[in-house]
């Protein structure tokens, strides 16, 4: 297992390079360069100015030659400073933007889990019935809910109309003169409505996971020899079915891991949340390569590092893949 | 806000979006409220920004909200003023030499640095240096390479020297001032972007910096020794939200005092109901963008004039401002920007007229041969074009659309084709690549306008992107380049705007209105041709009114 684990480790390395050298050469390839946006379509900008940005952020070297100068310094974690005019280090433009998004997916994952699996599990015990159509119908509703629209709605009902809670903004603009619990409830009011939104939408993909994969377990032979026990359904659901329910849904939660580095851009976009969606799109459209490239090599690495945990609980539940492993190795 | 000072510098530029300009007064809606009481310092005044600033060195950046932030922190030498004039800041007065060829600026003794430093010619000496430097990033240094020396006759005085007269000689001290003592050492390393000075700046402006979270707001601090007086609004947070719904939402919850444009639909309908009008006072003028249809010349359908004005017989200017801006907007004859000294009223127009329009197109040899609808030349080759305009900028989608319906009313096939802002000026604007275009440019307070129209400038690189090329407009720009009388300056740009309307190397279609609202506990606004904002260190809010506790 260690071996396995060991060798999808060195598999990485090559393909974050690669992915890293693919991603290079994509954002050069776009049209327009960091100086179009830098020094803009303005009679009075000086062309000269230009060419000295150009030399200085080494852009008029050819992209392998810039890759491999990049790759350099990103080995050693300097990423470099953002081509913007605050110039600051493409590390410390990250680390400001990171806690935020950070904090607000991993709520958000909590309360999908935590509201998923019982509904999943629900509709999955009752299928057919109107509870399971009930749960089927708002599943797809929020399946086909556009976000900032229903950001919208919930904005205008409960910030312009009811008032009773801020539209956008993660602290009021008083924060520092308010006293502690003051500050907290404040904080809170301003994370409802991003935190409904954003879970509205994940929780009815996640709960039918939860359904369809304890509908396939519930018909296993074993759960009816559960049943066959004489166990009473509470039982068998809770402690022979869900726990195999489960593992799949593991392995998904897993694979979402990148997404809580990712942000959204469209909710922190409409609610004026200064998370990394944010600075993702905005580094994309100001061609600012070094953030872009900060910012890909950890969404990557964490997917890889995702995928591979994803691997290896598949490996620790399901002999087959850890036989297939050991056959690889032979061979 | 303090627009004023960017516009200044900021002049002509291509506006890939929506522009926010504010000049020249046509009318306020407001519900008059109860007498005000007297000024009265304190509270916090809350403004929306769709864009996070991207320094805190203005002269380094580019950006609309850099320059509105650093016009509080910082000040010029000159500003302008109400009226679009040029008007004393820190220099109490200038002088020109005879041939135009010194200027000197007398400065004010009773200007400090935020830090308690005085400010004196030795700043503004540094400020040129600094701009020069072949190692600074500024954009835009032009007005600082022109001039030929700059020296500080003694700590108040500064004399500024020039090869040949240079007629926006004044408007370039309207920049930023920087700090000697401050950024020396970085202006000499070329590392001005790295410096404290880029994220705790110090200036001599209003308003000093309290502090700057990327992505979620700047503060700053009422600047009690400010030389024209301490602000009265003692606390300025400037608020990012990125989208324009959202800043919508938080104005009618009352969660932002000033927002630099309604949209027109926000301005007719969305916002007349009278909690909104108790709540805020909305403004209207004409903005200093125009919006146009551009030919290229180079096009040798447009280089015939009666083709182009066969085109500005068949559009509606009227119809264009009703559809697309909701009325919201001042019809454009020509590149002057109305109410400025240069603009004159008095040029050829063009009034909608389709039969007209087809007499000049059959006069050019197209006519419709053979009964189709479509007008063909002489081989039978069929007039048909594509209308590009850049994505994301609703109104030109809209104005190329009825374009497109009018044109064919005479006998034009157009198609449209809608590009991303980078991929459209790289692949169709610079290699002159288009036939027509719709697109907006701005204009500055002084009428100089040799980038534009001059035909040296027609390289990929430069900005007569139309290709147009006339001896006498060559001639009366380098004059009115070269003169620092504004006499006779007058009588050069008339005869420009005079020619252009003949020549139509653009269909001008108009000047969008801005639509400001401000909180309606805010007094001391005062409409004038230059917007509202250049007296922003007056504006007050009644102690009685104050919302917020501040410093």
């Amino acid at each position: 297992m260690a071996l396995f684990a060991l060798r999808r480790l060195l598999l990485s390395i090559p393909l974050l390079i690669g992915i890293t050298f693919v991603s290079y050469v994509v954002i050069s390839l776009a049209p327009g360069g960091p100086l179009d946006f830098l020094t803009p379509e303005d009679p009075n900008a000086s062309p000269e100015v230009k060419e000295r940005l150009v030399k200085e952020f080494g852009l008029d070297r050819p992209i392998h030659v810039q890759y491999w100068h990049w790759l350099k310094r990103a080995v050693r974690l300097d990423f470099g400073r953002s081509f913007l005019p605050d110039g600051r280090p493409v590390l410390s433009k990250i680390g400001e933007r990171l806690p935020v998004t950070l904090f607000l997916n991993i709520i958000e994952l909590a309360i999908i889990v935590g509201l998923a699996v019982p509904i999943g599990v629900l509709s999955a015990t009752r299928q057919h019935s109107l509870y399971d159509k009930i749960t089927t119908v708002f599943v797809f509703v929020g399946f086909a809910t556009p976000d900032f629209w229903l950001a919208l709605l919930l904005m205008i009902l409960f910030g312009v109309q009811l008032g009773w809670l801020p539209i956008s903004g993660l602290r009021s603009l008083n924060w520092e003169y308010l006293t502690f619990w003051q500050q907290q409830w404040d904080f809170f009011s301003h994370l409802v409505l991003p935190i409904v939104v954003a879970t509205f939408g994940g929780l009815a993909g996640f709960s039918r996971y939860m359904r369809q994969s304890m509908l396939e377990v519930v018909r296993q032979d074993y759960v009816q020899t559960a049943r066959a026990k004489g166990l009473t359904e509470r039982v068998v659901i809770s402690k022979h079915a869900l726990r195999n329910a489960l593992l799949p849904v593991v392995t998904i939660l897993a694979l979402a891991l990148p997404g809580l580095i990712g942000g959204s851009v469209i909710i922190e976009s409409i609610f004026a949340i200064p998370g990394m969606g944010q600075l993702m799109v905005q580094s994309v459209f100001s061609r600012d390569y070094p953030v872009v490239m900060g910012n890909l090599v950890i969404v990557a690495s964490l997917t890889l590092v995702a995928n591979l945990v994803a691997d290896i609980t598949y490996g620790l539940v399901d002999p087959r893949i850890r036989f297939g492993g050991r056959r690889g190795r032979r061979s | 806000m303090a627009t004023r000072r960017a516009r200044v510098r900021a002049l002509l530029v291509w506006a890939a979006g929506l522009a926010t300009a504010c000049n020249g007064p046509i009318e306020s809606r407001t519900d008059e409220s109860v007498a005000a009481g007297p000024p009265a310092y304190g509270d916090t005044f809350i403004q929306a920004s769709i864009g996070d600033i991207g320094g805190l060195i203005p002269s380094l950046t580019s950006d609309q909200s850099s320059h509105e932030v650093g016009g509080l922190i910082y000040d010029g030498l000159v500003k302008q003023d109400k009226d679009l004039n040029l008007a004393p800041a820190m220099a109490q007065s200038w002088t020109y030499s005879p041939n135009c060829l010194e200027l000197t600026f007398k400065l004010r003794h009773d200007v400090k640095w935020h830090d308690d430093y005085p400010f004196t010619a030795d700043d503004v000496v540094f400020t040129y240096e600094a701009m020069i430097n072949p190692k600074t990033p500024a954009p835009f240094k032009e007005g600082f390479l022109l001039v030929k020396e700059a020296k500080a006759l003694d700590p108040y005085t500064v004399q500024i020297r020039y090869d040949k007269p240079y007629a926006r000689a004044v408007e370039t001290w309207s920049s930023t001032m920087l700090p000697k003592h401050l950024l020396q050492s970085f202006a000499d390393a070329g590392t001005m972007r790295e410096s404290p000075q880029n994220s705790q700046p110090v200036g001599t402006g209003p308003y000093r910096f309290q502090e700057w979270k990327p992505g979620e707001k700047v503060v700053l601090l009422a600047n009690p020794d400010y030389y024209e007086g301490r602000p009265y609004l003692s606390r300025i947070v400037y608020r990012v939200i990125p989208s324009q719904a959202t800043i919508f939402l938080e104005l009618k919850a009352n969660g932002v005092d000033y927002v630099s444009s309604l949209t027109g639909i926000q301005y007719k309908r969305q916002t007349e109901y009278p909690a909104f009008r108790k709540a805020y006072h909305k403004f209207r003028y004409p903005g200093g963008d125009y919006t146009f249809l551009g030919f290229n010349l180079k096009d040798p359908r447009f280089a015939d004039p009666r083709v182009r004005q066969a085109f500005a017989h068949a559009i509606d200017k009227r119809e264009l401002i009703d559809g697309v801006r909701l009325g919201l907007a001042t019809e454009a004859n020509g590149p002057m920007r109305p109410g400025t000294w240069a603009y004159t009223d008095d040029v050829k127009r063009y009034e909608y007229d389709p039969a007209k329009a087809k007499a000049l197109l059959a006069e050019a040899g197209w006519k419709d041969r053979d009964g189709d609808g479509v007008v063909k030349d002489r081989d039978g080759k069929p007039f048909t074009l594509t209308i590009r305009t850049n994505q994301g900028n609703d109104e030109r989608k809209k104005i190329a659309e009825i374009v497109q319906q009018r044109l064919k009313e005479i006998g034009i096939q157009a198609d449209i084709q809608l590009i991303e802002w980078a991929a459209f000026i790289k692949e169709f604007i610079k290699p002159r690549r288009f036939e027509v275009v719709v697109l907006g440019l701005g204009t500055g307070s002084d009428p100089d306008q040799y980038v534009v129209w001059h035909s040296s400038q027609r390289g990929p690189d430069q900005m007569n992107r139309t290709g147009y090329a006339n001896e006498e407009v060559d001639r009366l720009l380098e004059a009115g380049r070269a003169s620092c009388v504004q006499k006779e300056r007058v009588h050069y740009y008339r005869r420009i705007q005079e020619i252009l309307a003949e020549d139509l190397p653009m269909i001008f279609l108009f000047y969008r209105d801005s639509l400001p609202a401000v909180a309606a506990r805010i007094h001391g606004v005062n409409p004038a041709p230059a917007g509202i904002l250049y007296n922003f260190e007056k504006w007050y809010v009644p102690k009685a009114q104050q919302r917020y506790t501040s410093g």
